[in-house]
Formats: C-alpha cells, structure tokens, sequence
C-alpha cells in the first residue's frame, strides 16, 4: 500500500499525462490571446498614426448621397445608419428571395438528374455541368451586361402575358395596392395567424391522445386561409386592388417595377446555387438504399408516395447539412451586388466608407452582419436537421 | 508524438516572444526613431527618405479617364494627372520613368493613401474640406479647376436639368459627383433615381446600354469618356455647371517637407509657362537667361531645390524632362488630341485664368 502510494506521487507532471492535457489547453488559448492582442495592438498603433481614433458615433451624420433602391423610405438628409439599413434590407431581401428559389430549382433539378428520361437526365446534367463550373462573377455581370442591359428601350418594350414589362431600365410586375381598409385586413390576418397556431397545436395534442394523425398542416392552413379569405370580404372595400406596371415616357410606373441590377443579381445567385443545390439533392435521394424502394413499392404505394413518405424524409438527413452551407454561400456570394450596382449592405457600407473614411468600422459592421445572417441561418438549419434526424428507439 | 508536438508548441511561442519584444521596442518611442523605421507613413521628412531609399515613387492615378489618367493596350499610363507624377518623379531623381503607377478606383484611394500604400494620390481628386480634415489628407494645389456636368443622349433632346425630371442617372460612387447630384437634384426639385457604379469604366457601360437618361461626372471627365464612347457625336454635354471641383495631387497628414515638395512641382510647372521657359528652351535659358526669376527657378542662382530637400537642379529637370504646364496641357488635354478641352480656368492669372505661383525666392 505504502509502496503503491509513493509510485503515484513519484511522477513528475511533466510526465503525468492529465497535466500535459491541460497545460496544452491553456498554451493553446495564451497563443491565441497573444495573437489578437498583437493585431490590436498593431492596429491601434497603425491608427494612432494616421491621427485617427475609433468611433462609430460618425453614423449619426448625414449622409449627403441617393441610394437607387430602398425598401423604406430614404433620401440625401437622412444619415449613414439609415443608408447602412437600407442595404442590410437589401441584402436581405435578395438573400429570402434567392434561397426559396434555388431551393425549388435545385431540388427539381436533382430529381431530374436522377430521371430515367434520357433528355430530361441529359438536360440537367448539362446544366449543373456548365453553370458549377463558372465564375459566379463573371455569371452576374453576364447577367447585367448580356441580358438586363441588353433588353429593348422602354419605347420598345416587351410585353408578357400577366402584365410583365420587360425593358433595359427594368422589369415591372403588377404589384398590389394597399387601401384604406388595409390595416385593418393585416389585424384579420394577424388574427387569422393566432388561430392557426391554435388549431395547430390544439391537433398536435389531439394527435398525441389519441394516437389518431389527423391532417394537420393542412387544417392549420385552412384555418389560416379561412379567416383571410373571410376577412377580405367581409371589409366595405377591398383592402389590396391590383396595381399593374405601365410605361410613362422614358420610365416604367406603377406596380412593381425591378430595376436590373435586382434581376441580374436575383438570377445569378438563383441560377448558379441551384446547381450546387441539384447536385446535393441528387447524392441525397441516391444515398437511399435501393431496398426501401423496393419495400415500399412491395408495401403498394405509388410512385409519388414512394418519394414523398420514403425516400425524400431520409434523404433530408443526408441533404439539409450540405444545403445549409449552400444557403451560407449565397448569402455571402450577394456581396458581389458591388459588379452589377445593387445597393447590398456591402455596397452601402463602401460608400459610407469612402465619404467618411472610416475604413476599419465599417468594415468590422459589414463583418459582424455577414456573421450574424450566417449564424442565424445556420442556427435554423442546425435546429431543423435535430428535428429531422433519425430517431433511434 | 505528444512530446514533440508540445516542443513544437513551445518554440512557436518562445519564438513569438521574442519578436514581440523587438516590435514593442519599436513601437514604444515612435516618435524619437521616426526617421529610423522609413516604412512609418507619416513623419516629416519620411516619404521623401522612402521613396528615394526604394529608387522610385509610387503614384496612385487613375488608369480609366483618357486625357487625365489612362492605360493604353500595352500598358503605359498617360494623362494629365500622369505626367504629374512623372515631374516629381524628375524632381526628386531627375528622372521621370522612376515612378510606378498604381490605378486605385474612388473608393479605395484615399485608404491607400492614408496607408502608406501611395505616396501621393494624382487622381482627379476634388479638393474639399471633409477631405482635407476627416480624411487625414493635404491638397498640394490645384491642377485643373473643374465642374460638374451631364451628359445626355443627343436624340432625348434635353437640355437643362429640369427636362430629366422624374429620369434615371448614371453616377460613380465615392465621389464627390455623388454627393453634388444629390444636392443639387434636392435644391432644385427634381425627382430622380441614381444608378450607381463602382468605377468608370462600369458606370459609362451601363450609360451606353440605355440603363440611364443621363450619366454625371466633372466636365473633363464627361469630355474624355465620350471620345471612347461608341458614337461620341450621339452625346451632347448640357450647358449646366453643377459644382465647383478644384482636382489636384494630395498627400497624406504628417510630412511637411512632402508637403513643400509635391506643391511646388505644380508651382514650378506654372512658373516655367509664366516666363516662358519650356522643354525646347530650358537649356538655353540655364546657359544665357539673366532674369533673376529664371535663375532662380532653374538652380543658377541662389539654393531654392536645397530647401526642398532636393538637388538643386529640380525644375530644370521638371520642366527638361516632363514640360511646364502649358506643355503638359496640350500635350494631353490640347486641341489636337481627341480630349481637348479649352483652357477656361485653367490658364494663367496673366491670360485671365486662375493659375498663379508664388515668387520662387
């Protein structure tokens, strides 16, 4: 016993292994610390230099330039924090919008890829084969240059059916107007929207007692859509009348007009992920054994329902990690808004930049908003790839 | 295995200690060993032991406006604000190939500048106050007394400002254009959308495909991108001046002697037009002149380029090698080139104009 004890104490703790880990941990974090204090340093110094100190207190001022497009509305007297929102909507916008297209291209193109209609298998093929392998840069300003810019004069402007413009300083889309009784439609909506969450959970519980799985999606939205629909004509007047886009002199006017610089943007980012997002969809739905196919056709469902209860609920498994880091990359890919002159976050903050010449705030401000859409949406997809995943009994 | 990797780790970090007592040696009394540490941008007398310890300027242009600053097909820089850069190049080395041209675009010149990346920014830049404050920078002098313009197709038969109401406008950003269109535009009423670019180049393209009613810039600008246009004929300049715009070189805050030295390259460049002297005469007015004023100017007399910091010889290898500023007009901006533009302005206090040295004495 007494011989046991002195062996344990005897080891030097350059030896002892628990010691080491540890020790190793800490060094690792002093180098790191030591890191980032010397780039402070080396920064404040730079700085100090240049008789410049940090502030952001500079934001509040005017901002003295136009920015072409805004969600809300801006002009030369309101201040550089407003033009910064006004890029961070933009940037926004064009990153929803781009996302839930891409998704629907990519996933139609990656059951096309797997297609056993030889064109159709082809066509796809060809597509993801030629759209990867570009330049996104050079895809946007084709885009720009090629395609927007390339467009007749508003004088002589294409007409699509639905009432869509076409012309070289933008495409106009019929767009709804709002009308006095419009926000009391959005607190019917608003309502309609608390009641669905009800129904919803009201199933969820139902479900759980019952062991009987009613439709619940499907209901909720009902209840939702009911109330809306309810609403919108139970209201003296329509609460949103149809507005269409129509050409005044050398400009389009009315509905919704996107300028070109949106639409290269918005096509670009759409068209180039989707091919990223095909080819993920296809190593999802080819990453499904063949046997659960087979079992389930054995079991009598139907094609579609062999898709839809089988094969695609574990595919998602395979598909929603890559596809968050899809999502990530067109995120970040709209700061290239800068080529085809899309006022993004990005663009904005450059021109702040560059009227203020406060270099290193804000480009630590574009820094922080890139970071914080992609931790948020990375966050969301973490969340739903947890609900998703296989649950082991 | 994990022995060697934390001797690894322990020499990595015994090693950053090290260099890290050397740089905070340096760094702890900037002021005492300015001269000693030549990368340090700023510092009397600094840049111009810099750039002659590196053998040649570094000069920030502009590489997409013909007449100002411009890169042919096979790469060599001309213009205007170019050959500026060329006489302090001949100035400081008595040569003016000496110099390298680095084209930086609106938004990234003055971060260049202020860097250390530039020695000093010949870019049709606009002299204004939030510059010369805010932006840690020094207007030497101004080369080219400039305004705002529009330019419009011919065929949209506008032809003041108010017939572009409700249009769409070509604008650069970074620049003061940016800022005047919008002021001028809100003074005067009229509703309009920009459409803005990052550089020239992107801004006239957009401007040729039809994206815009009219596209902004300063007149010397607009005089130079429609030479290079498809059909330069099809655009007409409106007769409007939006706003004053002094161009000139400017350098960074923080070196005087820089300072004396980039400012009296443009001076020596108005003296040599004022008295007459030129490239073609230079030698024999060093050789004959008996003007005190020529004497002094070009180092006969008295030790004006010593005071510098230079060789004494400066303007005469300013005004040898590169031209005065007539010279240098025609040369870029003259009547037989394809950018001319009539002196207005910018001729001398003699002839009615603005440019006006100080005595050399």
């Amino acid at each position: 016993m007494q011989n046991k004890n002195q062996q344990t104490t005897s080891i030097p703790f350059w030896r002892d292994e628990r010691i080491l880990d540890i020790l190793g941990q800490i060094l690792f974090v002093l180098i790191v610390l030591f890191f980032g204090f010397v780039i402070i340093r080396n920064m404040n110094a730079g700085l100090a230099k240049q008789g410049v100190s940090l502030s952001i207190n500079f934001l509040k001022g005017v901002s003295g330039f136009d920015i072409s497009e805004s969600l809300f509305p801006y002009s030369r007297s309101s201040s550089y924090w407003q033009a910064y929102l006004v890029g961070l909507l933009n940037t926004l916008s064009v990153s929803i919008i781009g996302i839930i297209l891409a998704t629907i291209l990519g996933v139609i193109l990656g059951v096309a890829r797997l297609s056993t209609n030889f064109i159709i298998n082809k066509l796809a093929a060809i597509y993801l084969e030629f759209i990867r392998n570009l330049s996104l840069l050079v895809f946007l300003i084709f885009w720009y240059l090629g395609v927007f810019l390339k467009l007749p004069k508003v004088n002589e402007a294409i007409l699509w059916p639905g009432d869509i413009i076409l012309t070289n300083r933008g495409v106009g889309i019929p767009w709804g107007l709002p009308t006095a009784s419009f926000p009391t439609f959005r607190l019917i909506m608003l309502f309609g929207l608390v009641l669905a969450v009800g129904v919803f959970f009201g199933l969820h519980i139902y479900e759980k007692r019952t062991g009987r799985a009613p439709l619940t999606l499907l209901w909720t939205l009902l209840t939702f859509l009911g109330v809306s629909v309810l609403g919108w004509f139970v209201l003296p007047e329509q609460p949103v009348t149809l507005d269409l886009a129509y050409i005044n002199g050398l400009n389009l006017a009315g509905g919704k007009v996107l300028s070109p610089e949106f639409m290269a943007l918005t096509s670009g980012l759409v068209l180039y992920t989707s091919a990223f997002i095909g080819e993920v969809v296809r190593a999802g739905i080819s990453s499904v054994s063949k046997g659960q196919v087979e079992a389930s056709r054995a079991l009598g469902l139907n094609a579609f329902q062999t898709l839809r209860l089988v094969v695609f609920p574990q595919a998602l498994r395979v598909i929603v990690p890559p596809l968050t880091s899809q999502y990530l990359n067109l995120i970040k890919n709209s700061s290239l808004a800068i080529a085809v002159g899309f006022p993004d976050v990005f663009y904005v903050s450059n021109t702040v930049q560059n009227q203020t010449g406060r270099a290193v705030e804000m480009i630590s401000l574009v820094m922080l908003t890139y970071l914080a859409f992609s931790l948020i949406t990375s966050a969301f997809m973490n969340w739903y790839n947890q609900r998703i995943k296989l649950v082991e009994r | 295995m994990r022995k060697s990797l934390l001797l690894v780790s322990m020499l990595i970090v015994a090693s950053i200690i090290m260099t890290a007592c050397g740089s905070s040696a340096a760094t702890d009394a900037p002021a005492a060993d300015a001269t000693e540490a030549p990368a340090s941008p700023a510092g009397f007398g600094v840049t111009l032991e810099t750039v002659k310890a590196r053998g040649n300027l570094i000069c920030g242009v502009n590489a997409q406006v013909p007449g100002f600053g411009y890169v042919d097909e096979s790469g060599n820089y001309s213009g205007f604000d170019v050959d500026y850069c060329r006489a302090l190049a001949a100035a400081i080395f008595g040569d003016p190939s000496k110099v390298e041209f680095r084209p930086v675009t609106a938004s990234e010149r003055f971060t260049a500048l202020q860097s250390g990346e530039i020695d000093i920014l010949s870019r049709n830049t606009t002299w204004t106050l939030s510059r010369d404050t805010e932006l840690a920078g020094n207007f030497t002098a101004t080369t080219f007394y400039d305004g705002q313009g529009m330019m419009v197709p011919a065929d949209s038969g506008a032809t003041t400002l108010k017939d572009l109401d409700g249009g769409t406008i070509c604008v650069q950003t970074g620049t003061t254009t940016e800022l005047n269109l919008a002021d001028v535009m809100a003074a005067e009423g009229i509703s309009y959308t920009p459409a803005v670019f990052e550089d020239a180049d992107s801004t006239f393209a957009a401007y040729s495909e039809g994206r815009c009613d009219a596209v902004t810039t300063d007149k010397s600008g607009l005089v130079a991108r429609r030479t290079v246009l498809a059909d330069p004929s099809a655009h007409v300049i409106l007769d409007v001046t939006m706003s004053k715009e002094p161009l000139g070189p400017m350098v960074r805050h923080g070196d005087d002697q820089w300072f004396d030295i980039a400012q009296w390259t443009v001076f020596a460049m108005f003296a040599g037009e004022e008295y007459g002297v030129d490239s073609t005469n230079v030698d024999d007015m060093k050789a004959s002149s008996q003007s005190p004023e020529i004497r002094r100017l070009l180092g006969v007399e008295g030790d004006m380029g010593l005071k510098l910091g230079l060789d004494n010889a400066w303007a005469y290898n300013i005004i040898k090698t590169v031209g005065n500023y007539e010279e240098v007009y025609n040369r870029n901006l003259g009547p037989d080139t394809p950018t001319f533009i009539p002196r207005g302005y910018n001729s001398l206090y003699t002839d009615g104009g603005l440019l006006y040295a100080p005595p050399v004495r």
